[in-house]
């Protein structure tokens, strides 16, 4: 019995960091072993690209203008736009990552997607119609719409880029991994295959294209998970309880302890720190954000997230009952172990359930499905941070900063190809250089400058009439020091990239931190501000705040 | 857009009545939702042994998992309830807003 408890021990361990740079990043904690070659997985991943790939074709003749390119002209609807924003969020590690936790440890998988849940309804309530009100292509758009034009829209392009490149080079470490896993092939082939396609969907299709592509992936991710989901819970006659009792039985002796609360949160102040994290720091993802200017109105624009929170919802109820019935149905079959030991190492790494419970219940076919269609969803992701990227450059850097608002939309659509491009390249050689490396730190430190930096600029924008650009600009660079000097002596890095035996900064995600302090240092600052444009900045809050509540004076979608 | 329009929505009284009734509604939804997750929160933290509770006598199901699923209905629920609203009641409004500004 005292084995099989520490074999438990070991497996939560092996678990438990990765909860910490979670489910966003299936597989990013070190290498995997390459796989058999999966021939089903191959062809059915074709079939999705020639697919994608004839949507590009079509999406490029609707793409003529830099409305079209950046937000499809504003011409996707709520409910497209809802599949879209879902299909952005739902990527191959919430598929992997959470059912792998509810796998290993139980409940606290469902803690843990509960957090990842609720940053939805803040969107919805404090930003979604906003957004769109105030939006044009980019969220520095909005940050810089009465304050200093050149100083907060290169701060928040920056801010963009910053968590555009640490979510990259997790997806494409991620993508590399998952092509050996499952489709047993090379690593460099997924880092490179990613970077070329992602290039094409973006510089051909646009916003169009990259839109159609997180629809497709949703429906596919949905579909896949729901059917597996049926087919497991199948076996147990469709009784929850069943699953329950059948689960705890398989994994013996620590068996109960997957039906309540376990280590996940032993530490509240990390726990604290990782959920104000995700809440907030989700609605400062810059490609999550780009979603809302391609929606006519704030009418459309709340319609879709109302869609994407269900669709969301949904998925990550799917995902945790897989995890659970994978407990018995994975959990027992030799097969599935390395050197079919049962309660051993899962064959293929941690994150490995999900598809186990595929081959179990649906065989080579549905494994194959399930493959294709988590590696699909790293594509869909990739062009949707290419494209956030692209417009902080071509619109922002360029056009807003260098050419002072002067530039023809010829040579900003020009640039913005340009910077397509350059972010793949730059992907690439990243997704090569990181191979093999723990890059779970860069999730915390996305979702760590995402909350710390882009959300209170953006939020204070819209809502302090106080905020001046001293305040903005010193809120934001306090919150991105501390964010990633608190990352980088986290155990994250300091002890697992760098190698020192303890942490400086106890806890590996730094958002209750840093936020609270980019807050404060913005509120403080721009109180103090007397300069005579704070007080031009202050009075140009009616305006915004006029067309922030009615939209009058935002931009129009664009006739096709 | 001319700072005379933005004097003159200002000056309507549905647009007052509009920023009041929506930023309460939005509030009071927001507050909802995250003092539920936090309170939940701090049951899985601090009292454990509640979420563990069976759900009745001979279950192996503990209570954590029906109020975990019913967090995530709910907060997908309150959304609901405020496009409801937003795109009813307060998009009448707007319309009325625009109008008024536009003469």
């Amino acid at each position: 019995m005292t084995r099989r408890l520490a074999l438990a021990a070991s497996i939560a361990a092996l678990a438990l960091p990765a909860l910490a740079g979670p489910a966003l990043a299936a597989g990013v904690e070190g290498a995997v072993q390459q796989q058999p070659i999966n021939v089903i997985a191959i062809g059915m991943f074709l079939v999705f690209i020639v697919a994608t790939l004839g949507i590009t074709w079509w999406a490029s003749k609707r793409t003529r203008s830099a409305a079209d390119f950046y937000t499809a002209g504003g011409g996707i609807t709520g409910m497209q736009n809802g599949w879209a924003i879902a299909g952005d969020y739902m990527s191959a590690a919430t598929l992997l990552g959470i059912s792998a936790m509810v796998y290993a440890v139980g409940y606290d998988g469902l803690v843990y997607a509960i957090g990842f849940f609720v940053g939805w309804p803040v969107i919805m309530f404090l930003l979604a119609e906003r957004l769109r009100n105030l939006g044009k292509f980019t969220f520095a758009d909005i940050a810089a719409y009465r304050l200093d034009k050149n100083s907060v829209r290169t701060f928040a392009a920056v801010g963009s880029l910053t968590v555009v490149c640490f979510y990259l080079i997790v997806q494409m470490v991620g993508a590399g991994q998952l092509i050996q896993l499952l489709f047993g092939l090379p690593y460099n082939y997924a880092v490179v295959l990613v970077g070329v396609l992602m290039i094409v969907y973006v510089t051909f299709g646009g916003m169009v294209a990259t839109t159609w592509v997180q629809i497709i992936k949703a429906g596919l991710l949905l579909f896949g998970g729901t059917l597996l989901a049926i087919l497991a819970l199948w076996k147990f006659g469709f009784n929850y309880e069943t699953v329950a009792k059948t689960a705890v039985e398989a994994r013996g002796a620590t068996g109960s302890s997957l039906m309540g609360p376990g280590k996940l949160l032993a530490d509240p102040i990390t726990a604290v720190s990782l959920s104000l994290g995700l809440v907030f720091g989700n609605a400062g993802l810059p490609h999550i954000m780009m979603r809302f200017f391609t929606v006519p109105n704030a009418k459309e624009a709340r319609k879709s997230v109302f869609v994407a929170t269900g669709l969301i919802g949904f998925f990550f109820l799917v995902v945790c009952t897989l995890g659970l019935t994978a407990v018995s149905i994975v959990g027992t079959d030799p097969q599935f172990f390395e050197g079919g030991k049962i309660g051993g190492k899962i064959l293929g790494g941690s994150n490995m359930p999900v598809m186990h419970l595929a081959k179990a219940l649906g065989g080579d076919v549905f494994l194959g499905f399930l493959s294709a269609v988590a590696f699909a969803t790293i594509l869909a992701v990739v062009a949707g941070l290419a494209l956030a990227g692209a417009s902080a450059i071509a619109h922002d850097l360029y056009a807003g900063v260098i050419m002072k608002g002067k530039a023809s939309e010829a040579s900003e659509m020009r640039v913005s190809k340009i910077a397509t491009a350059a972010i793949g390249v730059v992907a690439i050689v990243l997704g090569i250089a990181f191979k093999d490396q723990n890059v779970a730190f860069l999730v915390a430190l996305a979702f760590g400058v995402a909350a710390s930096v882009n959300f209170p600029v953006l939020l204070l924008s819209m809502y302090w009439r106080g905020l001046t650009t001293r305040g903005a600009l010193a809120g934001g660079i306090a919150g991105l020091v501390c964010a990633v000097t608190l990352v980088v002596l986290s155990p994250a890095v300091w002890v697992k990239v760098l190698g020192n035996a303890q942490a400086v900064f106890p806890i590996d995600h730094p958002a209750l931190f840093s936020m609270t302090l980019a807050f404060l240092v913005a509120f403080v600052v721009s109180k103090l501000d007397a300069s005579p444009k704070a007080v031009a900045e202050r009075a140009a809050f009616d305006e915004q705040d006029v067309r922030a509540e009615t939209g009058i004076g935002a931009a129009a979608a664009s006739a096709h | 857009m001319s700072s005379s329009i933005t004097e003159k929505v200002r000056a309507n009284p549905k647009f007052l009545e509009l920023k009041a009734k929506r930023s309460r509604f939005a509030w009071t939804l927001m507050a909802v939702v995250l003092t539920v997750y936090y309170v939940f929160m701090a049951v899985v933290a601090f009292a454990p042994a509640m979420m563990r509770a069976p759900i009745g006598a001979g279950w192996t199901l503990t209570i954590g998992f029906p109020i975990g699923a019913a967090i995530i209905v709910g907060a997908w629920l309150t959304t609901g309830l405020y496009i409801r609203r937003a795109n009813g009641e307060f998009e009448d409004l707007t319309r009325d807003i625009v109008k008024e500004a536009g003469k």
